[in-house]
């Protein structure tokens, strides 16, 4: 029987990562390898209270240290030009960098020494002394939720219908569920190296999921021209959102940089990535679901409650899933913020949507309990045809296939309606899923091709890599259009000067970037054409569509006798490479489609009735996010999603002192983030089905919808398991027993 | 991290002879515990004396007693075929431990020494009484889900963090000393202490001894022992409670019995009582409830660690049910 979708077995024969090899021998230099003549480092002195105001600040001892160049704090900086553009009075910005004595969080950086070496560095940090003058912190996000405000940028709360009308329904969930506060913390710690070529001109090796973004931030707090800036990102060793923005360290390590006229490297502390670079925020929902006995979902309400921190509004779409993931008639949704004494959180991994599905995906799996109906048969009975938020057919939509692909692997029909039925020996079974949703977008971008008469294909684009494979997507997208095997292609990514491309993040890089490596392809076949037309007349009607490059020619597969040596090709005024560029941007498609990708997670748990230990058994995840590209990363990008999802299920939060606002947890050994033995058997399935309408290869995006539901999938399984309904994640062992 | 000095010794007495002569001098073997606490500023000795070449790096066996030096490493010791066969309880309680990179450095004697990872203690910025004498406990009413539920005081509630020293203190470990007045021998249920008034000291051991190495009496245990780890995740993560259990059954009588928990309190916790109310009962359901039960007299919970209060009796129960190998 032929298959169009993909399982583990079928992407074992995929191209492996083409960067690969490099990266697990350590010939690839991430931002903290990289070393240079001259080079200072810098280590960030924090703030030990939450909230007030430096009253001393010793630097005496520190700047007599030995090595130690120079001691910067809001007392002697060099300044940031752009803060004095900005109304003093107004903080609706980014963390002013040493700007003032005041501290707005426990962990705040205050200063930064710079030394010859980093140990020295650091020795000189630890003799900065600091007088503060202390005033209250606030950091409990259930004690102030009196100071919940909408955000500015909202203009007023969703409706659709009428309000709270799940109080009509014959059937009835309203619960609470909190999320806690979690760590990005990728392995790579974020890094920068800082420096300043000329008074004008700067140049950076930093950690970003978008050179370009970093520069032109860059460019713009420090006045200077955008061209001036440089920033290079050649390999970033994961990021999950933490670095889409320009972070008070990066702003650090150019003051610096400038202070010492040396290059400046500057490397959090695993610690202070906790806190420095953002985290998921502490979350507080409230969701009521009303459906009459068959199912039918007649209201849904839904509130979020998030953190943000005092001088800055952060939002993400908590409920942008519960608006269009099913088909209900009244929908109301309330979003809130709270500002408290803590740094600015970041969109991490599945940003609000995974927040978000969690409390709808758990309240829905309590709402099939209370009907006694299937949780997979209540999703079907509520399925979206069209868009019901947008009013808008779907681009594409193979959820129901996801369901029943799933259903099928992880063997459904073993489960038990009732919970506790199922007993391994002192393990109790449970089964549980929940959706994932995330919008497929698709940006604007450009691409270099530089082709040489040996058949290589050199492609550059400003993407940078945070881990899910690229530069191997890319090569695979080339390869397939031209029919160049793809040793003979490389894709160089991570540089703010080459040609442009958005940050990656949102799961949009295939649809963006890989629209811009097919038309630069495109690009190189008409031109190659154009020129093998002035030796051959049958290359004048060649369409890029039936050129493809075989062997040492060129073949228009629409005229079998057409071949011609690429070779000669080559012009005399270029003999050695043709360089093609490309644009790529989307069309009007968004005015017409709704477009999505979706995800259904299936997971075993078993739950110790003695311990409350849970251990995942098996989990199946299978994903509609189009054409796969390339299926062995697919593969690694989404298991690396399940794993996020299960710490955020079962061992990841940050936990802060409210007392001062201080992290408690802040190291490796204290946050759990998953490890090995933590991981289940993963069975990742793809449906492989193409999108028509987003992007010439037919994908959609797969970064976010690979962690959005797995943590309801893990809570409704320990429920089914036990019969106990955690709704404040992580579900630890004493929250079992 | 201050500067420090370095020196390797080469004999017990010149280790004695540095410890003497320089109050603030460190031994130094696997040095995983110590070098991460002068990164973080907690502990600054302004010398290490490196004792990895003290010759304590042999487990011997003496009939079915067995010596294992100072600086064995971890790894070697939960792996040697005569730890498995005549204590397997030890070597299960390390292999709960750290990760195989730690426990490959990792050695017996400072295993014995590890400090508590209790949060305060490694944040320079908080008070604690154990790092910082009189400056006061943050953890008492500070975040105090990992702290202690036996034996605390009002100065500190930190707990041990040693999974190893949980078998030890059930099987009777003695612990091998050399002090400038000479040798001397310390039982593992007197080596570590209570915080009490002086929440600074773990053990009993003198600023000027050293250890140098763990005799573990023969038993009849071997054949009937768990150790069991209940913690936040799979792998690498410190006990929330854990539970060392074995017995010498005949049939299904209880001859002899040792029981022990970390996670609990300032030392390993042996439970004495529970293994009197065992002796001579038989293993069943029922006789392990009422072994925790009065395992758990006494115990004091604060805001966070309640929960301890329950798992550490469950985990317990389920330590004995496996040791035992009972089904019910």
């Amino acid at each position: 029987m032929s298959k169009k979708h993909l399982e583990n077995a079928d992407m074992e024969l995929a191209l492996s990562r083409v960067d690969g090899r490099v990266k697990v021998t350590g010939a690839a230099k991430y931002t903290a390898e990289v070393q240079l003549p001259e080079l200072t480092y810098g280590v960030l002195v924090e703030s030990t209270i939450g909230q007030g105001m430096i009253t001393a600040l010793d630097t005496k001892k520190a700047e007599r240290a030995p090595g130690v160049m120079a001691v910067i704090s809001h007392l002697n900086t060099p300044g940031v030009p752009e803060y004095k553009l900005q109304n003093q009075d107004v903080i609706q910005k980014q963390l002013r960098v040493f700007d003032s004595e005041n501290i707005y969080f426990n962990g705040q950086p205050i200063a930064v020494v710079v030394a010859d070496t980093l140990e020295r560095a650091q020795y000189g940090a630890s003799l900065v002394k600091v007088v503060y003058a202390k005033g209250k912190s606030a950091t409990s996000l259930e004690n102030n939720l009196s100071r919940a405000v909408m955000p500015k940028k909202t203009k007023e709360d969703y409706m659709r219908g009428k309000a709270a009308a799940f109080k009509d329904a014959e059937f009835q969930v309203e619960e609470e569920y909190t999320l806690p506060s979690e760590a990005h913390h990728p392995m790579e710690p974020h890094s920068i190296i800082a420096w300043w070529e000329a008074a004008d001109k700067l140049t950076l090796v930093d950690k970003t999921q978008g050179s370009q973004n970093t520069a032109a931030i860059m460019a713009k707090s420090f006045q200077l021209s955008p061209q001036n800036v440089k920033v290079i990102s050649t390999y970033v060793g994961g990021a999950f959102g933490s670095a889409l923005r320009v972070w008070p360290h990066e702003i650090v390590a150019v003051l610096a940089a400038k202070k010492v006229q040396k290059p400046v490297k500057l490397v959090l502390h695993r610690n202070q990535m906790s806190y420095m670079v953002g985290y998921r925020p502490h979350t507080l929902q409230k969701v009521a679901l009303g459906a009459s006995k068959d199912g039918k979902l007649l209201g849904i309400s839904h509130e979020s409650y998030g953190k943000t921190s005092m001088y800055e509004e952060f939002t993400e779409n908590v409920l942008a899933m519960t608006r269009m993931m099913y088909d209900v008639p009244n929908i109301d949704t309330k979003y809130r913020i709270v500002p408290l004494n803590v740094s600015t959180p970041a969109p991490m991994r599945g940003p609000g949507e995974a927040t978000g599905s969690f409390a709808l995906e758990c309240a829905l799996d309590e709402l099939s309990y209370k009907l006694n109906m299937d949780p997979i048969e209540l999703r079907l009975a509520n399925y979206a045809d069209q868009d019901p938020d947008k009013k808008m057919p779907w681009s594409s939509k193979y959820l129901k296939e996801c369901y029943q692909l799933g259903a099928e692997k992880i063997g459904w029909d073993k489960r038990k309606a009732l919970p506790g039925a199922v007993q391994e020996g002192e393990w109790k079974v449970g089964y549980g899923i929940a959706t994932g949703t995330f919008g497929a977008f698709r940006g604007g971008a450009s691409m270099k091709a530089t082709f040489k008469p040996d058949g290589t294909l050199l492609l550059q684009s400003a993407i940078a890599d945070i881990g899910p494979g690229t530069a191997t997507t890319m090569t695979i997208i080339a390869s397939e259009n031209l029919g160049i095997p793809v040793e003979k292609i490389s894709f160089q990514l991570g540089n703010s000067t080459f040609p442009k491309a958005p940050q990656q993040g949102g799961s949009n890089t295939v649809a963006t970037v890989g629209s811009a490596v097919v038309a630069v392809c495109n690009n190189l076949k008409v031109e190659l054409a154009k020129r093998a037309a002035k030796q051959k007349a049958d290359w004048g009607n060649a369409v890029a569509s039936t050129i493809r490059f075989k062997g040492a020619n060129l073949v228009n597969t629409d005229e079998p006798s057409s071949k011609i040596e690429f070779a000669s090709l080559f012009g005399a005024e270029s003999p050695n490479e043709l360089v093609i560029t490309a644009d790529a941007a989307p069309g009007d498609e968004k005015n017409k489609y709704s477009f999505y990708s979706f995800s259904v997670h299936f997971i075993e748990a078993h739950v110790h009735e003695l311990t409350g230990v849970v251990r995942i058994k098996n989990a199946v995840s299978v994903i509609d996010c189009g054409t796969v590209v390339s299926p062995k990363t697919a593969r690694s990008q989404s298991m690396g999603g399940i794993v996020g999802g299960i710490g955020m299920a079962l061992t990841e939060e940050l936990v802060l002192d409210d007392r001062n606002g201080r992290t408690v947890n802040a190291s490796f050994g204290d946050y759990h983030v998953p490890v090995q033995a933590d991981i289940p058997q993963m069975q990742m399935m793809f449906v492989n089905e193409k999108d028509p309408y987003l992007n010439p290869m037919g994908s959609k995006g797969l970064g976010e919808i690979v962690i959005i539901g797995v943590a309801p999938a893990v809570a409704n399984a320990v429920y089914n398991a036990t019969g106990k309904r955690i709704r404040n994640l992580p579900i630890t062992p004493d929250k079992l027993i | 991290m201050n500067n420090f000095q370095y020196t390797r010794v080469s004999s017990p007495a010149a280790a004695i002879a540095e410890l003497s002569k320089d109050p603030t001098a460190k031994l130094v073997a696997g040095g995983t515990n110590l070098i991460d606490l002068m990164k973080y500023g907690v502990m600054a000795p302004d010398k290490l004396v490196d004792i990895n070449h003290l010759g304590f790096n042999e487990i011997k066996k003496d009939n079915g007693t067995l010596h294992i030096g100072a600086t064995v490493r971890n790894a070697v010791a939960s792996g040697n075929a005569d730890v498995l066969k005549y204590q397997p309880l030890l070597s299960q309680a390390m292999l709960s431990g750290a990760s195989p990179q730690l426990r490959n450095k990792a050695t017996m004697g400072g295993n014995l020494l590890q400090r508590t990872r209790c949060g305060y203690f490694y944040d320079i910025s908080a008070p604690c009484n154990k790092r910082e004498p009189g400056s006061g406990c943050s953890a008492i009413e500070g975040y105090n889900r990992m702290h202690a539920i036996f034996g605390a005081s009002d100065t500190c509630i930190a707990v041990n963090p040693s999974d190893m020293n949980v078998a030890l203190v059930a099987l009777d470990a003695i612990i091998m000393v050399a002090g400038p007045k000479g040798n001397r021998k310390i039982p593992m249920a007197d080596f570590h202490r209570l915080p009490g008034t002086h929440p600074e000291l773990d053990t009993t051991l003198d600023k000027k001894e050293i250890i140098t190495g763990i005799v573990i009496p023969d038993n009849h245990l071997a054949a009937h022992s768990t150790y069991l780890k209940v913690r936040d995740r799979a792998s690498y993560a410190f006990a929330l409670i854990s539970v060392a259990a074995t017995m010498d059954l005949e049939g299904s009588t209880i001859k002899d019995v040792r029981l022990a928990m970390g996670g609990v309190a300032h030392k390993p916790w042996r439970l004495t009582a529970a293994e009197e109310f065992l002796k001579g009962k038989t293993a069943s359901l029922e006789n392990f409830n009422q072994a925790a039960e009065i395992a758990m007299k006494g115990a004091k919970a604060y805001e966070f660690n309640a929960f301890k209060l329950k798992l550490a009796p469950n985990t317990m129960v389920q330590a004995l049910k496996t040791a035992s190998g009972i089904k019910a």
